[in-house]
């Protein structure tokens, strides 16, 4: 390996809360000896200084809520051998796709008081929807750990080492009691491992912010949230939260009425 | 004549995405306009239709630099307009985690965003190379803010452990124990950060802002007080919409916030300190005064010493909470919801979160409005940019502009929160 030249690293925000790149900067241990194994080339919220691409990996933060938007991913993808999204809204349009199942105008119109002012799209979508991504990391936010070992295995060329199966099992190897065996509706079982079963660890149930997993079985929770006494409303809600344009969630949210807007 | 445009394109290390504007005409700026133009993600429109009980996961989303700020002004609105009041050990707690999320946020700004611009580096990575061991310490202050957050929230970005009525699993007190140590260790560092920031080359100037923060009878303000300006204003929060009014400028998709009868305020730690000074434990007044910093500081570059000082008081005030917590015997209070409206405000990083919910007797949010910090101080960085670019257009572009940009950094933008984007650019005719 040459030693001549660092990888160069860019780091792009869309429409998103800035959280997953803080993500970044929350890596205190860590974030020297990164910036010394990469060249930081492009990370507007934490430097003036800008290296034109091309990059060797672009993490992309954020969905597609504008026209601009919408061409300027192009423009990274173009400028990146690497392009992996961190986070629910590059992955999966984010808490903002919420507008996905209303009437954007009403939107526009319930916050705006000049509305001609505003040009934004009527969805918002994920990355994937736009150009091609190469790994998808998930949360809202990522996970730090799984985020570092995101980085490292790209730049090593191999595959990263991130789970794909349920928050259940996360609980488990912690030694969580099971929430819903107590009564407390929860999203574990559908939702996508990486936070450590965070909420089941503070007695309540999972609120699905790292989106579905693979071949989830919505349905079948959706049952047993019913019989823990959960009305439609509720179950509607809580598919349709930070991954509400993830599809599994939002057939599963469908299902069970459009009562979520009545505005 | 002549016109000369100076752009700003992409403005770096703020939280968010704007644009900078400068028209200048016959030596002298017609226009300086800070344009946002984040894509707006309609916040107050999602929320309508949503139940109480998860209003504090969604509006965290709105930030995730400040998310506790979001979470705590909306549990006390929602408290309010069920009637309950939440106090004792779980009232500590919330002031507890706001303290991480002060620590963490402000050891971020003024670290590695705001001291790189003193010292001509164009990140705190490059200013490591000059100053390894303040970035070394600065990133473990950071770090200690965010073990808090991970403690009482449970992770440092969108905290999941906060809900109406108190906490969904109050900590044990062999879980806080040991924050004390390392926030023993956060406090000798924040006091060393004081002493460092103050010797920084500052510009010389003095802006005349109009100060908004909250006041409490008896503590440096975090959750709970009166709106007060040095101008004789003195409201109860639920009163903002008779003094204040926001306002929607073509330049921006954050709305900004005026106060009908004056004009442009200030919020965030300059007002905070300016107005509660007296509140401030004796030890902070102290090392306030021996780093040459009075009781009001007027000058917006020097906000940076402010906010290493409120890093020291929040590390005091964190240890102050673990010393005499004891676990509530309940984690949260019951609550009944109510038709009603319920207004929340707090004292988030970079200054008042002001929060207004209308719910349906089921709990259900029927209106929402949320006012962020950082769209009430847009007309003040406007005011700013003109005062700080003013005795110097006969220097270059390039100078003008790093200054602006400067003058931005100086507010901790947050404009994510806002709605997001800067761009500077300078019209000279």
């Amino acid at each position: 390996m040459s030693s001549a030249r660092k990888p160069k690293l860019a780091v792009w925000k869309f429409a998103s809360c800035d959280g997953c790149q803080l993500s970044l900067l929350d890596c205190e241990d860590e974030l020297l000896d990164l910036a010394g194994a990469v060249s930081i080339a492009n990370f507007l919220e934490a430097s003036s200084a800008v290296q034109p691409g091309p990059y060797d990996l672009s993490l992309v933060e954020g969905s597609i809520t504008t026209s601009h938007d919408a061409e300027r991913i192009h423009k990274v993808r173009r400028q990146s051998k690497y392009l992996v999204t961190i986070g629910a809204c590059a992955t999966a349009g984010g808490i903002q796709a919420l507008r996905n199942f209303a009437d954007v105008n009403d939107f526009i119109a319930a916050v705006y008081a000049s509305p001609q002012y505003i040009s934004t799209l009527a969805t918002s979508t994920p990355i994937s929807a736009h150009v091609k991504v190469d790994y998808e990391l998930r949360g809202c936010p990522i996970d730090k750990g799984q985020l570092i070992e995101v980085i490292a295995a790209f730049l090593a060329g191999r595959k990263p080492a991130v789970a794909a199966h349920s928050v259940c099992i996360e609980c488990k190897q912690r030694g969580t009691p099971c929430v819903m065996v107590q009564g407390t509706p929860c999203l574990g079982p559908v939702t996508h491992a990486g936070c450590g079963a965070l909420c089941p660890s503070y007695r309540r149930g999972c609120y699905g912010c790292f989106g579905p997993m693979e071949t989830p079985n919505t349905a079948a929770l959706a049952r047993e949230w019913q019989a823990l006494g959960a009305i439609s409303r509720d179950i509607q809600r809580a598919f349709r939260t930070f991954n509400a344009a993830a599809e599994p969630f939002r057939k599963e949210s469908t299902a069970h009425g459009d009562q979520d807007h009545p505005g | 004549m002549a016109t000369r445009t100076i752009r700003v394109d992409n403005l770096a290390r703020v939280e968010g995405e704007g644009a900078l504007d400068l028209h200048i005409r016959d030596g002298r700026i017609t226009a300086a306009r800070l344009n946002i133009f984040e894509p707006p993600r309609f916040f107050e429109a999602m929320l309508r239709g949503r139940g109480y009980a998860e209003t504090p996961d969604i509006v965290a989303r709105i930030c995730g630099i400040c998310p506790i700020a979001y979470q705590m002004s909306a549990v006390h609105a929602i408290e309010q307009a069920f009637g309950v009041h939440v106090d004792g050990q779980l009232r500590a707690l919330r002031r507890l985690i706001y303290c991480g999320e002060w620590i963490e946020s402000h050891a971020l700004h003024v670290v590695m965003l705001h001291a790189p611009d003193f010292l001509g580096f164009s990140d705190a990575i490059e200013m490591a190379s000059a100053h390894g061991d303040i970035v070394r310490r600065a990133l473990a202050l950071k770090k200690t803010g965010n073990e808090i957050m991970r403690v009482v929230g449970g992770r440092e970005v969108h905290p999941v452990n906060v809900r109406p009525g108190g906490f969904h699993r109050a900590p044990t007190v062999a879980e806080l124990a040991p924050l004390a140590e390392k926030l023993r260790e956060a406090h000798e560092t924040a006091v060393a950060l004081v002493r460092w920031v103050a010797t920084l080359p500052f510009p010389e100037i003095e802006r005349d802002y109009e100060f908004v923060a909250l006041r409490h009878p008896d503590e440096y303000p975090m959750n709970e007080g009166r709106l007060v300006s040095d101008r004789g204003l003195d409201i109860d929060i639920a009163a903002y919409d008779s003094e204040f009014e926001e306002r929607h400028v073509p330049h921006s998709t954050a709305l900004h916030s005026v106060l009908k009868r004056r004009g442009a305020y200030l919020v965030g730690p300059l007002a905070r300190y300016a107005l509660n000074f007296d509140r401030l434990p004796a030890e902070v007044q102290a090392l306030a005064r021996e780093v040459g910093l009075g009781p009001v500081c007027r000058n917006p570059f020097r906000s940076i010493v402010v906010r290493a000082l409120e890093i020291a008081f929040a590390c005091t005030e964190a240890l102050r909470v673990i010393g005499s917590y004891a676990a509530p015997e309940a984690s949260a209070l019951a609550l009944t919801p109510r038709a009603g409206v319920g207004y929340g405000c707090t004292e988030a990083p970079r200054g008042i979160c002001w929060h207004r919910y209308d719910f349906a007797a089921d709990g259900t949010i029927r209106t929402a409005r949320i006012v962020p910090p950082t769209s009430q101080n847009q007309p003040s960085i406007e005011a700013d940019l003109v005062a700080v670019a003013t005795p110097m257009l006969d220097q270059p572009d390039g100078a003008i502009r790093h200054r602006c940009e400067q003058a931005i950094r100086n507010y901790d933008p947050c404009i994510s929160c806002s709605a997001h984007f800067l761009r500077l650019t300078v019209h000279r005719t």
